[in-house]
């Protein structure tokens, strides 16, 4: 189970996070919902330590992440898809997905995660030897999942998924979600599309300038008014 | 596979061979009459700066990050060897285990040097760490004027000269062949990826200060290992010559063959280390000449001449004999 108490994250003088709680349960899909600024993405960035926290508390099964070396954290089984489609331009897909399998040592498991991959996502099959720069917005976030997938994580944050593609691409995307969390795999998923991450999630946050101001069960909050009112624009 | 990985690396060892004997018999039967001896100083010289170049092709094309300061890693390097040379020069130890000791130790202390630069600077990127690298290699430039056992502002002279072409050729091609190997190395995609995007690497595991600092020393030790050569080949040396200048050619050199090509490198470095020699009479415009070639890369050839394009002669054999297309490149 990934527990967050009472984080503080700066930035500089700037208070980021202002204190949230949260807590996200094996095979459970969360989502953070809210707006540009919010602190969705800081919140994710501190669990899997690429940004160092003021104060509180982040534990998964019992491992104080706060306290973990940044590259050890992705052995624990938490992957993280960054924001923006993070791939690697310059590099083919297969290295793109190597990577994801860094922290891995054994040839045949590799290789075996990487056929799961292909499975999942043909197209990366299909140009495997592409270099990663030239594919399109959704092969890229594709690639993105698969390389985060790589890792045989436990525990998949991910940074909103739908981000800058078309309607039809944005499904396709919450479909691999959908699929990913059948696999087992429990899913913390930051998104500004609130309607389709509420419609997907057991449980959702709403962040608002660094605090957390509603929580509940997510299909409930789809029928709530604040967020219905400020979120799903009804 | 290994059966076409090995034929691979006859090919190759076979290439150089008959590289390597064409230039011996060319000097050896002095078919360039009483200029052969001119002739093997360019080929000298041609080595060692290969070696700086490809090392700062390590920095430049891989790890993405600009040094303006590897002169200063290659004078650390010269002046280290320089002085365990004199101090044992004359203890009776075969020229070849001392001219190895000398590159060793002037590749090590190079190293050391990196690592020391490398942690303090490394989380600086782009232009704030091309900054530090122009100033580390000035401090370097100006301590080296002041120690006394390096001859201080004067030209320490007198060192043994153990740097000749046949065994440079040999140490080059050890050198290159090493970085070549670390590039398609797992370090090397670790170090491509940090390049491509440090977010996503750190994401996946990558612990990046580490591996940049890492690069950093590597790089370091083999513009030691030059500078070692050129110690030993000059027998005479001035702390001005490592001056900010000489690191910009050798930056030069690396765009204008091409970040990330060690082809280009290789060839860029042999190639513009001929050239003021063969163009003796223009000398005093080189300069000029580099900076309207960059100019003009630059906007023609942004990647550089041979892009990140790799030579590879069991491919072009392979081509001529119609076999092996889809053959796996090598060097």
């Amino acid at each position: 189970m990934l527990e967050v108490k009472d984080l503080y994250v700066n930035y500089g003088a700037v208070e980021a996070i202002k204190g949230i709680s949260f807590c996200v349960k094996p095979g459970e899909i969360v989502t953070l919902i809210g707006a540009n600024g919010a602190g969705k993405t800081t919140t994710l960035h501190t669990i899997s330590g690429l940004t160092k926290a003021k104060s509180g508390s982040i534990t998964y099964n019992d491992h104080d992440l706060l306290k973990t070396e940044p590259s050890k954290i992705i052995t624990l089984g938490i992957a993280h898809v960054p924001e923006g489609r993070h791939v690697f331009p310059q590099m083919s897909v297969e290295d793109n997905l190597q990577m994801g399998a860094y922290i891995s040592n054994n040839k045949d498991e590799i290789e075996e995660s990487m056929k799961d991959v292909y499975e999942k996502f043909p197209r990366l099959k299909e140009r495997r030897k592409q270099l990663a720069g030239t594919l399109s917005g959704g092969e890229q976030q594709m690639l993105a999942v698969g390389r985060a997938l790589m890792s045989k994580p436990s525990i998949v944050l991910m940074d909103e998924p739908s981000m800058g593609l078309s309607p039809l691409l944005v499904k396709e995307v919450f479909a691999i979600i959908q699929e990913i969390h059948q696999a087992g795999i429990t899913v913390l998923l930051n998104e500004q599309n609130a309607k389709m991450a509420l419609s997907i999630a057991d449980r959702a946050y709403v962040l608002e300038t660094g605090t957390i101001s509603i929580s509940g069960d997510a299909k409930e909050l789809l029928q709530d008014e604040r967020v219905k009112k400020a979120y799903l624009g009804q | 596979m290994p059966k076409k990985i090995k034929t691979n690396y006859i090919i190759n060892v076979v290439g150089l061979l008959v590289l390597f004997f064409a230039l011996y018999a060319a000097f050896e039967t002095k078919v360039f009459g009483s200029r052969t001896n001119y002739f093997m100083g360019i080929a000298t010289t041609a080595c060692y700066t290969i070696i700086v170049v490809t090392s700062l092709n390590l920095l430049v094309g891989v790890m993405g990050e600009f040094s303006l300061g590897h002169a200063g890693f290659m004078s650390v390097g010269a002046y280290a060897s320089a002085v365990l040379t004199n101090a044992i020069a004359d203890k009776g130890i075969p020229t070849f285990i001392l001219f190895l000791l000398a590159i060793l130790t002037g590749g090590i202390a190079a190293a050391i040097t990196g690592v020391l630069v490398g942690i303090p600077t490394l989380k600086l990127r782009g232009d704030y760490l091309a900054i530090v690298t122009v100033a580390f290699a000035e401090i370097i430039r100006v301590a080296f004027t002041n120690f006394e056992i390096t001859g201080g502002g004067r030209t320490m002279s007198g060192i043994a000269k153990l740097s000749n072409f046949y065994w440079v050729f040999w140490v080059m091609v050890i050198c290159v062949t090493i970085m070549y190997m670390f590039i398609r190395s797992r370090f090397g995609r670790t170090v491509k990826a940090i390049r491509e995007d440090y977010i996503a690497a750190s994401a996946s595991g990558v612990n990046v200060t580490f591996y940049k600092v890492l690069t950093f020393t590597v790089s370091a030790f083999f513009a030691g290992i030059g500078g070692a050569i050129y110690a030993h080949y000059m027998t005479a040396m001035i702390p001005t010559s490592f001056n900010f200048m000489y690191s910009a050619e050798f930056l030069t050199e690396v765009i204008i063959g091409g970040t990330g090509s060690m082809t280009g490198s290789v060839i860029g470095a042999a190639f513009l280390s001929a050239l003021p020699e063969m163009m003796r009479a223009f000398a005093r415009y080189r300069m000029l000449g580099y900076s309207i070639v960059l100019v003009l890369v630059m906007i023609f050839k942004p990647g550089g001449i041979f892009g990140t394009w790799e030579f590879s002669l069991s491919r072009i054999l392979g081509k001529l004999t119609g076999k092996g297309r889809k053959e796996a490149s090598s060097k």
